[in-house]
């Protein structure tokens, strides 16, 4: 009877050790990721930040210097302006572009989807930085929203239609041919059906798009020369001290209203078209 | 209201299947048709094909009068409901119903009130505010149904109409169908690889095979007089029994006996053709005394079916099902005689496959 009762006190006492170095482990590996995100919150409400995070010097200053500095606020709109416009192109264009790869048998129809997905890198990434350039230039665009915003639809519209395609083949096509057998035409069939039915799919694309552009600096960086059209991510490289240095001030505060937006996008998106599928086929 | 005649109707994949292979078919208005046959035999390529969803290769389709061969699907005044009812998830009962009159810029009160009416027609009432995943599958087969018939078809297409219901429900949905059917007056095509489901519902059937069609008759001519051993095989909750043999002097050698040959095939065949002779298993009787024209054998098998039981007769070589009223239900092992009752007996040619007659 002892035995098997310190055998079973010796367990206990191993289990509760091993829960103990298990949660430890975890508490260390989680405040490794939750620190930048304290940085984040805490940061711009101290009166002297640092690189570190340490218990705040509360003060407001930081953010009033920003609303006085003369582009803080006007890139968070042009922003909004690039990542919506952005958006925009890319969910007409893509929404099109995938339903018809995914319903019209065309040879080699996934080996163009492959080629565009691994060439789309380029189009938006350092390789093709100087021809994106000369092109832009070309058709005058440059220093316009409307360049930068149709060099990243052409950036993200490869992976866009990727993941929608996906999307599309997954929506039976009886709906379709239900559609169809009342007198519906194609464009009435992707209004009225497949684009209500994809809606998870749309609400990811919305998202994913306009935080893709959102933090994209380089394209912004190369075609808009005037700092009153420079989006919140080009801008922020701005902002130094007279010394030189990196104004921790100003950066923390702005960090936190740059990163806002794509938060409320987020929870807003989720909420009203959240990631559901409700039935309707008996299968 | 409308009749569907076909003319040598082909539709051709790439790679030369064929999933219709000139198809001569004519369905009379008002009728109510089965298109019968296995799985992958064409029969719901053909139906596709009337409703256009299938490009026809070539051939001719008319519906009611009118060449339709080349006309889009929503011009054809047909209605179809799929296998899986296709009923649109976003879209609440009174929706999916009424879609149909949406796309012919049909007002939206309008709508609500035919969608309201159709409903109450087949017992929906109080689930036009319902989404399709909150109905059971009985009451999404009526919606879909609702919804082909809201905009009165000439032509009612059923693509394996009953297949997603489970068995009791499928039997009062039959039901349900036929009287629909009736009040409706609609020429109705239906699909369906169930041949008791063909034999209740249909007033004429065609049976398919490899995208031909083997035969078309009303479900009585289908049940007796098959024309070939594949129809004979299919048609029926128990199998038609057909067993191989050469016709000597005018008899038939089965199973250590005799018989003689059919007399609708008899001056038909020759000494030492070979023929498949066919009876269905109802139409043999179990007796435990020699009589005339039976063949003896050892009783195998035996399943109770209810009322009757089916049992399995070795004859010779040949096996052979019969069915017995359950107190004549003999023992595993018990020997016996097999006795068909000779006008139902069939002989159907052994090369060919048809019916001899």
């Amino acid at each position: 009877m002892t035995t098997i009762a310190t055998v079973a006190k010796n367990r206990t006492v191993l289990h509760f050790a091993s829960r103990v170095a298990f949660t430890g482990v975890l508490a260390i590996i989680g405040a490794f990721f939750a620190l930048p995100m304290v940085w984040l919150i805490v940061s711009p409400f101290d009166a002297n930040p640092t690189l570190t995070v340490s218990w705040p010097d509360w003060t407001l200053d930081n953010f009033t210097r920003l609303w006085e500095n003369p582009y803080a606020m006007g890139s968070i709109v042009n922003s909004l302006i690039l990542g919506v416009g952005t958006m925009l192109v890319v969910l007409v264009l893509g929404s099109l572009a995938s339903y018809a790869m995914s319903r019209i048998q065309i040879p080699g129809r996934d080996a163009i989807l492959y080629g565009l997905l691994l060439l789309s890198s380029i189009v938006t990434g350092t390789a093709a930085m100087v021809p994106t350039f000369q092109l832009i230039t070309q058709l005058q665009l440059i220093n316009t929203h409307i360049g930068v915003i149709l060099v990243l639809a052409g950036g993200v519209l490869p992976t866009v239609i990727f993941i929608l395609k996906d999307f599309m083949d997954s929506i039976p096509r009886s709906y379709e041919e239900s559609a169809r057998l009342y007198g519906a035409g194609p464009f009435r069939i992707l209004t009225d059906i497949v684009a209500p039915i994809a809606k998870p799919g749309l609400a990811f694309i919305v998202v994913w798009t306009i935080v893709q552009v959102w933090g994209n600096f380089l394209v912004p960086f190369l075609l808009l020369r005037s700092p009153e059209m420079q989006p919140a991510a080009v801008l922020m490289y701005t902002f130094y001290t007279e010394a030189g240095q990196a104004d921790l001030r100003l950066i923390s505060a702005y960090s936190l209203v740059f990163s806002a937006p794509v938060l409320i996008i987020y929870f807003f998106v989720n909420r009203r078209f959240g990631f559901r599928f409700h039935g309707g086929i008996k299968s | 209201m409308a009749a569907i005649v076909s003319h040598d109707l082909v539709k051709e994949y790439p790679g030369g299947v064929r999933g219709v292979d000139s198809i001569d078919l004519e369905i009379a208005d008002g009728e109510f048709f089965a298109l019968l046959g296995p799985s992958g035999c064409g029969k719901t390529t053909l139906l596709r094909s009337i409703a256009g969803l299938e490009a026809v290769t070539s051939g001719t389709l008319s519906i009611g009068g009118r060449d339709v061969t080349h006309v889009e699907p929503g011009e054809r005044g047909v209605a179809m409901v799929f296998q899986d009812y296709a009923l649109f998830p976003h879209m609440d009962v009174g929706d999916n119903i009424s879609y149909p009159l949406k796309i012919r810029r049909v007002g939206k009160t309008e709508r609500r009130e035919t969608a309201q009416t159709v409903a109450e027609g087949l017992s929906l009432h109080g689930l036009i505010e319902r989404r399709p995943n909150q109905l059971s599958g009985g009451q999404q087969q009526r919606v879909a149904l609702a919804r082909a018939v809201s905009i009165q078809p000439e032509v009612l297409l059923l693509d394996e109409p009953l297949s997603n219901l489970d068995a009791r429900l499928r039997l009062e949905a039959r039901t349900f169908l036929k009287e629909l059917q009736r009040d409706l007056g609609v020429t109705t095509v239906f699909v369906t690889h169930d041949q008791a489901e063909a034999l209740a519902l249909a007033d004429r059937i065609a049976v398919m095979k490899a995208g031909k069609l083997e035969q078309v008759g009303s479900p009585r001519e289908i049940f007796h007089r098959p024309n070939t051993t594949f129809v004979a095989g299919f048609i029926g909750s128990v199998p038609m029994n057909l067993l191989p043999t050469t016709v000597t002097k005018a008899a038939l050698p089965l199973g250590g006996g005799s018989l003689p040959i059919p007399s609708k095939a008899s001056g038909l065949v020759t000494e030492g053709q070979a023929v498949v002779w066919g009876i269905r298993p109802e139409y043999l009787s179990w007796s435990t005394s020699k009589v005339e024209h039976a063949m003896a054998g050892t009783v195998m098998v035996t399943e109770t079916l209810g009322a009757t039981s089916l049992v399995l007769v070795s004859i010779g070589d040949h096996k052979i099902q019969i069915v017995v009223p359950e107190e004549q239900e003999p023992q595993i092992g018990d020997k016996g005689w097999v006795l068909p009752q000779l006008s139902h007996c069939l002989l159907f040619d052994a090369e060919s496959t048809k019916r001899i007659s």
